[in-house]
């Protein structure tokens, strides 16, 4: 049984992206099938941090309007036989998409993957509903601070609202992953902490990612960060995070980056 | 005078149909001790029947034309004013009754008498109830009655209620009590970190709120057009 996953924040710039390729790369090294896809048409991004902009041909939209089959769109990963990508349009824009053009692309990609993982855009308009349209499970990727808190809120209504689950009566499962946490910035009161955004969101916690340059180091490197150090803090965190989505039961530890340790040791020495 | 006026000549009078609410009395046999009833319901409501059209539903009692205009000599003595029958025939009246009205139908909001003694049994008092938590950008609006939230209102959403609003969890957004023009409602919530509170129409921002009443269980009413904030205790 095929599971259909929606990242979405509402807010830009939190972690969708690398969030999205993260957890696609960690649960495709199981060996089960993932395919990611891109619903942020005109703004692609995933395409980038997964290394694969060089080979895009077909995209989204033209299995949408049936100019393209979407094993003609679908981009299989280099480094991970199980992975594949099905990118968005960057020339056209999300009026482009269709409810019924998309309900028919999840039901391809549900009959031919375990694990469809599409990538929200920012935003609650049209790109946004249908990425989350056809979603069993969400995750709502949040950074501890106020703004990014109520986007996330909102999205959780209209997760509640908008979806086909939501729509035939059923409850969409939903998680909150944290991004870019800052313990020390969030024990000297200047970031929310988990607690404060557990509190206001009232929904279950799939992980915490802790802020490393080593997603920006990833991302640029075209590789999702699971892959490029999978001894990284922020890439054990993704790890466990999607321990957690295959039904593992793993406490939930804020992983330290140990150069950020380093740098603390080093700080106190000067001090 | 005669009218000369060209443009009414060729107009004939103007009337239409409207249709009014008012109330019923049935009156039961025998007449005397119904009129002791009366009596002892109006003393607890004075002025209940002063200056309300009234009709006389007459079937269930058996009447002839003197004793139907002694009736209603007798009501009119206790200032309750009969504009029409109901339940009578035409050989019952004459011409110094009123006119005989037929085609009555119930109707669904009758003003409430001030005394509850006589009246029927309340409806059921209209109160929403939501149990789960209500998220930025969604609105909720109950003009009928009170709201009861479970869970959380968050920042970014509003709850407008025609009654009290009562918030179980954090109250982060705005809640607009009272919406109906009910000075008397109050929101009631665990924990205030509202955004506006309003009630009847007046307003409070979060600016304008003490910081002792925030973080904290607390109530908000209205007096004399001031919207109070106090923590509960």
């Amino acid at each position: 049984m095929s599971q259909v996953l929606v990242v979405t924040s509402g807010k830009g710039g939190v972690g969708k992206t690398t969030t999205t390729a993260a957890l696609g790369a960690a649960i495709a090294v199981t060996g089960q099938t993932v395919v990611v896809v891109d619903f942020d048409v005109g703004l692609r991004n995933l395409d980038l941090v997964m290394g694969a902009e060089r080979r895009v041909v077909y995209d989204l939209i033209n299995v949408v309007q049936g100019i393209a089959k979407l094993p003609q769109a679908l981009i299989r990963d280099k480094r991970i036989d199980t992975l594949s990508l099905l990118p968005a349009s960057q020339t056209r824009d999300k009026d482009a998409l269709t409810d019924d053009g998309v309900a028919r692309v999840i039901k391809e990609l549900r009959a031919k993957f375990d694990w469809v993982i599409c990538d929200s855009p920012a935003g609650i308009e049209r790109g946004a509903t249908l990425a989350m349209r056809y979603a069993d499970a969400a995750i709502i990727v949040t950074n501890p601070e106020v703004s990014s808190v109520r986007d996330s809120d909102r999205i959780v209504g209209l997760l509640d609202s908008k979806t086909k689950k939501a729509e035939l009566g059923e409850r969409i499962e939903k998680h909150i992953l944290i991004t870019r946490f800052d313990a020390a910035r969030a024990a000297r009161g200047e970031m929310l902490n988990i607690k404060d955004v557990l509190d206001i969101l009232s929904l279950p916690l799939l992980g915490i990612i802790p802020e490393s340059e080593e997603v920006l180091r990833a991302s640029n490197l075209g590789t999702p960060v699971t892959l490029n150090d999978p001894t990284s803090a922020p890439a054990r965190a993704y790890c466990d995070a999607a321990c957690r989505l295959l039904g593992q039961d793993l406490p939930m530890v804020i992983p330290n980056d140990r150069k950020s340790i380093f740098e603390k040791l080093l700080g106190r020495r000067a001090a | 005078m005669t009218d000369t006026d060209p443009a009414n000549a060729n107009n004939s009078i103007r009337f239409c149909i409207r249709s009014y609410i008012a109330f019923v009395l049935a009156p039961q046999a025998p007449i005397a001790d119904w009129l002791t009833k009366v009596d002892s319901w109006t003393k607890r409501s004075p002025g209940f029947f002063a200056n309300r059209p009234i009709v006389l539903d007459l079937s269930a009692v058996k009447l002839e034309h003197a004793g139907i205009v002694d009736l209603i000599g007798q009501l009119a003595e206790r200032k309750i004013h009969i504009i029409g029958l109901e339940g009578a025939d035409h050989s019952q009246l004459g011409p110094a009754l009123p006119p005989l009205l037929t085609g009555g139908r119930h109707a669904e909001r009758a003003p409430a008498p001030d005394t509850s003694a006589h009246a029927e049994a309340p409806e059921a008092p209209a109160s929403l109830l939501i149990e789960s938590p209500i998220r930025s950008g969604q609105t909720v609006i109950f003009p009928d009655g009170d709201v009861t939230v479970l869970g959380s209102v968050a920042s970014g959403s509003e709850i407008v209620a025609g009654g009290s609003i009562h918030v179980y969890g954090t109250l982060r957004g705005r809640a607009m009590a009272g919406s109906q023009g009910d000075d008397r409602a109050r929101i009631f919530c665990q924990r205030n970190e509202a955004e506006l509170l309003a009630i009847n129409g007046y307003y409070r921002t979060a600016e304008e709120l003490d910081a002792d009443t925030r973080c904290q269980p607390a109530q908000s009413w209205l007096q004399n057009g001031i919207v109070m904030v106090a923590p509960l205790v």
